[in-house]
């Protein structure tokens, strides 16, 4: 079947009253959640993830789908009205979005953001329709092997491309991994690191437990010490005449915009890079290839429509390799892949043949999410305003309580509750000392991922471990992981020889 | 930021001795051709999460200027400190007194005395709150909520809804 009719097949799922109830409630819990300074699409994801047990598991991704995508769009709104990005993803958003309401253009640049988010997400999502069959296709030649290498080759572009320091990149990855191992050995079946003798181990050390506690608690913990004093909420309406105002502007800026998407989708497709990364990527060069760089940082419209294009494209190829490898493009993503596992459903190329339906009404719920999330985002400008004006302690109060009660509810245990308190008081520390915490959630997530197809291919090896590399597809991942680990250390000595000569002299 | 850089850097250094001792139990070497035994992965990574540590730890006191800005926010840490605290004794008074006990202290704190909203707010949400919860979690989804010694409390509400 062509990729079309799957599609149709898909919107037959996605526009079902159920599903398409689902999305309107997603994105519009989305748009909030982006939109409350502090809180993003994981904070957001992490939250609601243990709430969604009360629709069916499919419709549940799509819940899940939806919250992300409405996040991505709401992020913008505190950007925009208070000048504090909504989630890091909208950092970029400020530099013109600020400006601009200051400039009593508020209502102007919400619209450029919504409206760009909307270009950015539709052509992410139709690129995103095209390479998703394909993507699967090759990865059903994957064995044990290419997994591993896989796996080991998204750790990999943390320390070349993350950006953080190395030694501390490299300690997250490794604690995520060790703690994944926590419960139940893989192959023998016998306990191991049962931390003094506590039943609440011998299942392991769930990613929702970790993620609630970093993403919830931890972050509930920084925004206290970080909200000194109540900002400011910048008032904004919007009438029709603003609106076919900013859609003629926004006409002009069509080639920004489609840089935006294509280089949000593939970076955001990059485990280690994201939204963020390509949205500040947008920006810049939306700057440098304007003929008025010095009118950006001060209110250019385009410096709001190059960010919001790409960190709504790079949210959905983020979801790409993780829906057809199995291998998360971001932290979000990683809590979907695990929510997906907990549900029973395997993210992977598996999961296109077992379950089409699944899929492609996901990948079809995405259109139906964005044009939801850009009516909705402008129709529901004022109760933003409105919501924005909520002090941080009656929703730190609140997110606080549903971390508890989420993180009690999925397993019963108060096991995990103790625990969603540890990591979020040991999160806040690492943040602080600036210990990058996706590669730790993505770890634990990956981790019975890497150590069973490591095993698995020695076992079908009788233990060579030459089986990683001399496979092709399996050699070249690794290959390409190794050049990653080693970009650190090229950049340093590419840096000291210079200083070598300067002393010499 | 030094010092606490370096007391992260060695308390890391600890919890990775301690898994590597932990991970000992199991077969942590090659086990002929079936590859590593069970204990491996989590063993040799745990090294490597020490000896990346101890590079961080080692790096701090060579060649770095210093850096004076302090670690925490010394106007807001109090605060930090008091709500993690607060979430402390809620966990426990949740597993004791129940969660309706423990939630509704918790909010009336956390709005009344830490957030100092006025007592519509504060009595609004501590109310509407465990009625959102006790609709979802235990009506809806079936998931009991811990209720300690609150439990014969309860009794008449699960006759009325189960």
């Amino acid at each position: 079947m062509d990729v079309f009719a799957l599609l149709m097949d898909g919107f037959a799922t996605s526009l079902s009253p159920l599903n398409l109830m689902i999305v309107l409630v997603g994105v519009t819990a989305g748009l909030f959640i982006g939109a409350m300074p502090g809180l993003g699409s994981v904070n957001g994801v992490a939250i609601v993830l243990p709430l969604t047990f009360i629709v069916p598991p499919s419709s549940a991704i799509i819940l899940l789908a939806a919250i992300y995508y409405g996040a991505m769009y709401g992020g913008a709104v505190s950007s925009i009205l208070l000048g504090i990005p909504g989630a890091s993803t909208a950092v970029a958003t400020t530099f013109d979005g600020r400006p601009m309401a200051q400039q009593g253009k508020a209502g102007l640049a919400l619209i450029a953001a919504a409206v760009a988010s909307f270009i950015g997400g539709t052509i992410s999502v139709i690129l995103f329709t095209v390479f998703a069959a394909p993507l699967a296709d090759l990865a059903l030649k994957f064995g044990p092997a290419e997994e591993f290498a896989l796996v080991l080759l998204a750790f990999t572009t943390f320390v070349g491309l993350g950006g953080d320091d190395v030694l501390k990149t490299i300690v997250m990855i490794c604690l995520g991994l060790v703690l994944s191992t926590v419960g139940l050995d893989l192959i023998s079946g016998q306990p191991r690191l049962i931390f003094g003798d506590m039943p609440g181990f011998y299942s392991g050390i769930s990613f929702l437990v970790l993620a609630i506690g970093v993403y919830g608690i931890g972050e509930v913990l920084h925004t206290i010490e970080t909200s000194k004093s109540a900002p400011s909420v910048t008032p904004a309406r919007i009438s029709f005449k603003e609106l076919r105002a900013g859609l003629r502007e926004m006409n002009r800026l069509w080639k920004t915009m489609s840089v935006g998407s294509f280089l949000g989708f593939f970076v955001g497709m990059l485990p280690a890079a994201g939204a963020t990364p390509a949205s500040l990527m947008a920006y810049g060069i939306a700057r440098s290839t304007s003929k008025k760089p010095d009118s950006f940082g001060k209110g250019n419209i385009e410096g709001v429509a190059a960010p919001e294009t790409a960190n709504n494209a790079a949210s959905t190829g983020s979801l790409l390799p993780m829906l057809t490898l199995g291998i998360p493009g971001s932290p979000t993503t990683a809590l979907l892949l695990g929510g997906m596992v907990m549900w029973g459903l395997v993210p992977g190329p598996m999961l296109f043949i077992e379950q089409p339906d699944f899929v492609w009404g996901l990948i079809s719920s995405l259109y139906t999410a964005n044009v939801a999330a850009v009516l909705i985002n402008l129709a529901l400008i004022p109760l933003f305003v409105w919501a924005l004006r909520m002090p941080f302690t009656v929703l730190c109060a609140i997110v606080l309580v549903l971390c508890i009660v989420g993180g009690f509810a999925p397993s019963q245990k108060m096991h995990d509750v103790w625990l969603i308190a540890g990591f979020g008081i040991a999160g806040y520390l690492l943040r602080k000392a600036d210990y990058p915490l996706a590669p730790l959630v993505l770890a634990l997530v990956l981790g019975p991922l890497m150590e069973k197809s490591f095993r698995q291919t020695l076992i079908a090896e009788q233990g060579n471990v030459l089986a990683f590399v001399e496979r092709p597809l399996s050699g070249t991942f690794i290959a390409l992981a190794v050049l990653f680990f080693l970009l650190p250390l090229a950049k340093y000595l590419r840096k000291s020889p210079k200083d070598g000569v300067a002393a010499a002299e | 930021m030094l010092t606490a850089d370096r007391v992260i850097a060695a308390s890391l250094m600890a919890f990775s001795a301690y898994l590597m001792w932990h991970a000992t139990v199991l077969p942590i070497g090659w086990e002929g051709s079936s590859g590593p035994g069970g204990g491996a992965f989590p063993f040799w990574l745990s090294l490597v999460m020490l000896l990346a540590s101890a590079g961080i730890l080692v790096r701090s006191f060579i060649g770095t200027k210093p850096d004076d800005t302090p670690f925490f926010d010394p106007d807001m840490i109090r605060s930090v400190i008091v709500v993690s605290v607060a979430l402390i004794v809620t966990i426990t008074a949740m597993q004791y007194l129940g969660t309706y006990v423990a939630l509704i202290g918790f909010l009336l704190w956390y709005l009344r005395i830490f957030g100092g909203h006025g007592w519509v707010l504060t009595v609004s949400l501590a109310t509407a709150t465990p009625v959102f919860l006790f609709f979802f979690f235990e009506v809806t989804l079936k998931i009991l909520l811990p209720k300690g010694v609150t439990e014969p409390l309860f009794l008449p509400l699960y006759a009325m809804f189960f």
